[in-house]
């Protein structure tokens, strides 16, 4: 057996008396392909602080590179011994060339002063050529694709004699086509003896080629498996420790008397010829690829863009929604998919958030904003959907992102919606967050709100809807009634394989 | 070619071809060589401080002291010439007024990094601060009788033309100088790490620490160079009207950031070019030279100035947002 390229022996990490990590052991040989998985606060990200650099072990760890102790690391050193980390937020320079995001690390680390541009472009050309992709070497970062920033941020680990790559949450942003070519990329390293650790708290597609997985729960190594060994679902019994069982959601109502129907609705370049029905206190799912034209559906119903074509009857009267006022007047809400960006005001209390839609309900007889009013309704929404927090006055960005999602429906339910559309409403959250968010989907549905819930992640449809719609390139393949179905069988239809 | 065509400095330059016809058909004088010099000269001054506003705009921050920088550095200049002219030359002034501008420039570059302070605030602090002090000791005196080689260096033409009536006219050394400092800051920008990293600082400064880059070398760089540009501009402003006056300066910051931002830089940072710069400059300054030449109020000038800075900058955000659109679109 190869000596690993790196090696943690013990490893603690205490911050102010909490315990980030806890001794924990890890390996990782050369060529290998290792998922580190664990839910959020975990300790993945202390664990990956460590091996790069920027944060320091606690006295008594033991870090070997090559088999050799390694005394103290910072990150330039851990650069300079070939370990390297790609961000989520991949680093790059919006604005600068991708020869330059690819080659100016090396300028840099090399304390050159003038820029060549010929050999900068060399330098490039030679990084993509190592792992075979083909980039636009003159267009700006900004104007490429992420899943091509992300390539480009490879490049760039390349230009410094990478050895070992950790990316952190690399699949969370791009389709299904994108990680493929990405995994490529990653076989092709691994080929020339580089080392990759995927972080990710969804490791479904990475599980396929990893050799290896780790798994950490509140700051302890719980194991480290065979990739091969591992599914799904003995995966997440190892992350949360528990075994997340669902119930099936029971529709306690009747498929009569639609709140919301669409009638050969189309919109050129979006979606084409779609009809449903809505009815009150369901949960529909609607899935999709990306692109599969399930958001831009959804927006339509909120108002944002009209369709070309086509009805829509809310309570069987057709309607035109031609903004969202119109929307928030006919009872619709939209939660959008990035929760942070477009769902919150990150910087303003959790108080002020959550009042945001309903503001204009909160004033006195003179048009003043009604102190009481206001109070007394974030008390009311903060206690009935749990949401923890130190204060109402905190800054909605010191919360976690499952409080933050509560805070994001609180906002909504306070502007009483009779059609909740929730665009992925778990992305980017851990198992146990999901579920909680699933439980609170499902009792805004028994108050008698109709949910669409959009998701491109079958298995939570199936596990949450009464019925499922399911989109490609547009239309609309197939509805659902989720007891008579399988995710096998739904899986073909988002693919378009049948 | 397409690329070339859509670029930012293609649009300004068709506005300034534009414009200049609309100004030659209404008043020929305009379209003459003698005109072509004068003007070129009168841009050195905003042309000089538009260079280093653009390396501050790329950095992402701003600087709001360097007119008052400049006039501490002008005014020193103008005290030494009094006293002891006979005694200094013109590259001395240079150095001097340069040294200033750098030790001010660097003052506002510490302030920034150290106290992680936005860099509008601190420079609208220091600029009260600088400024008020100048005020404060010199009670607002103009200085002016500088020693003849002042005078005659401002006088020289690298080309000297005549005009039919005889006058002499022709390229200034002052205009050569400018054009020195817009090649220098050219070459920095483009073909230096320094002058890249700039770019990647203002781009995304979380991403440039994490590539290694010293930020708060970067940082000095950056407001020492504005404030070198603005201690040379104090003595290209003396050389032009051979006169200080300490509030000939302050105010007019706007202009030169409105001059740089119409040349494609952004207020956020990670854009602009030395080319743009120049084009922003110029096209301000053709619009106030037409205005008087076509008789035009000078008190419309500021009206008009500022359309022509709405039209460009909307028209850039328009575009952008267009190209967006259709990247998210194509995906």
């Amino acid at each position: 057996m190869a000596e690993p390229f790196l090696s943690l022996k013990q490893v603690s990490k205490h911050y102010a008396g909490v315990t980030a990590l806890d001794k924990i052991n890890f390996e990782i040989n050369p060529g290998e392909i290792h998922c580190l998985a664990g839910e959020n606060g975990s300790g993945k990200s202390t664990m990956i602080k460590i091996i790069s650099g920027t944060v320091k072990a606690d006295s008594g760890s033991v870090i070997e590179i090559n088999g050799a102790p390694i005394q103290s690391m910072n990150a330039m050193d851990a650069i300079n011994r070939g370990i390297q980390v790609i961000y989520q937020d991949l680093s790059s320079f919006p604005n600068l060339t991708v020869a330059e995001n690819i080659a100016l690390d090396y300028y840099v680390a090399n304390h050159r002063k003038v820029v060549n541009w010929k050999e900068l472009n060399q330098i490039a050309e030679r990084a993509q050529s190592r792992i075979g992709v083909h980039l636009p070497l003159d267009a700006n970062v900004n104007e490429i694709s992420i899943a091509d920033q992300q390539l480009a941020a490879i490049c760039r680990a390349l230009t410094r004699d990478v050895k070992l790559l950790i990316m952190d949450e690399p699949t969370s942003s791009l389709t299904k086509r994108e990680v493929d070519s990405l995994l490529a990329v990653v076989l092709e390293m691994k080929k020339k003896g580089i080392s990759t650790i995927f972080v990710s708290h969804k490791l479904n597609e990475v599980l396929e080629i990893a050799d290896r997985v780790s798994v950490l729960r509140d700051g302890k190594m719980i194991g480290t498996y065979p990739a091969k060994e591992l599914d799904n679902d003995s995966l997440t019994f190892l992350m949360t420790g528990m075994k997340v069982e669902y119930e099936p959601f029971q529709f306690a109502g009747k498929f009569d008397h639609p709140i919301l129907e669409l009638n050969h609705v189309s919109k050129k370049g979006e979606y084409k010829d779609v009809s449903f029905e809505l009815f009150p206190g369901e949960i529909l799912g609607l899935t999709g690829l990306l692109g599969s034209g399930r958001t831009e559906l959804a927006l339509s119903i909120f108002g944002k863009t009209k369709p070309d074509q086509g009805e829509i009857l809310i309570n069987g009267q057709p309607v035109k929604i031609n903004s969202i006022q119109d929307a928030l007047r006919y009872g619709i809400a939209y939660v959008p998919e990035d929760r942070l960006i477009q769902g919150l005001v990150t910087t303003q209390s959790v108080g002020q958030n959550i009042i945001l839609t309903t503001l204009d309900q909160m004033t006195t007889r003179r048009h003043f904003l009604d102190a009481v009013k206001i109070r007394n309704s974030i008390e009311h929404w903060v206690k009935d959907l749990s949401i923890k927090v130190p204060s109402v006055q905190s800054p909605v960005q010191t919360l976690s992102g499952g409080n933050q999602q509560r805070v994001v429906l609180a906002k909504w339910i306070a502007a009483d919606p009779k059609i909740l559309i929730l665009d992925g409403p778990t992305i980017g959250i851990d198992v146990a967050a999901k579920r909680s968010i699933h439980e609170i989907i499902r009792s805004l549905a028994k108050r008698g709100i109709s949910v669409i819930m959009i998701s491109e992640e079958i298995p939570e449809v199936y596990h949450n809807c009464s019925r499922i719609l399911v989109m490609h390139k547009g239309s609309l393949m197939k509805t659902f009634i989720t007891q008579n179905t399988s995710i096998d069988e739904i899986q073909n239809y988002v693919n378009g394989t049948v | 070619m397409k690329k070339i065509l859509f670029r930012h400095e293609s649009f300004l330059a068709f506005a300034i071809i534009l414009f200049s016809i609309i100004i030659t058909l209404i008043n020929p004088s305009f379209f003459t060589l003698e005109n072509f010099f004068d003007l070129l000269k009168s841009f050195s001054l905003t042309g000089t401080f538009a260079i280093g506003m653009l390396f501050v705009l790329i950095s992402g921050g701003i600087d709001l002291s360097f007119t008052a920088i400049a006039t501490v550095s002008g005014y020193t200049i103008a005290v030494l010439l009094l006293n002891m002219g006979d005694r200094l030359n013109i590259l001395l002034i240079f150095l001097i007024a340069g040294v200033i501008g750098v030790l001010l420039g660097i003052l506002n570059g510490a302030i920034i990094d150290m106290f992680k302070i936005p860099s509008m605030i601190t420079t609208i602090a220091t600029s009260n601060i600088f400024y008020g002090l100048l005020t404060v000791i010199t009670k607002g005196k103009w200085l002016y009788g500088f020693p003849t080689w002042f005078g005659d260096f401002a006088q020289i033409r690298i080309i000297t033309l005549r005009t039919a009536e005889g006058w002499p006219y022709g390229l200034s050394i002052i205009t050569l100088i400018w054009i020195v400092l817009l090649l220098a800051a050219w070459f920095i920008l483009k073909f230096t790490v320094l002058g890249r990293s700039i770019y990647a600082m203002g781009s995304n400064p979380v991403s440039a620490q994490r590539a290694g880059f010293n930020l708060r070398r970067l940082h000095l760089f950056v407001y020492g160079f504005m404030g070198l540009m603005a201690g040379f501009g104090s003595v290209i402003q003396a050389l032009l009207v051979q006169t200080v006056a300490p509030n000939s300066l302050v105010g007019k910051e706007m202009d030169v950031i409105a001059a740089v931002v119409l040349g494609g830089a952004s207020l956020t940072g990670g854009t602009g070019t030395v080319l743009g710069a120049l084009l922003g400059v110029t096209l301000l300054g053709i619009l106030g030279n037409g205005m008087t030449l076509m008789h035009v109020p000078s008190l419309w000038y500021k009206v008009i100035i500022g359309v022509v800075i709405l039209v460009s900058v909307s028209f850039t955000a328009y575009r952008r947002k267009q190209s967006i659109r259709k990247r998210v679109i194509t995906e």
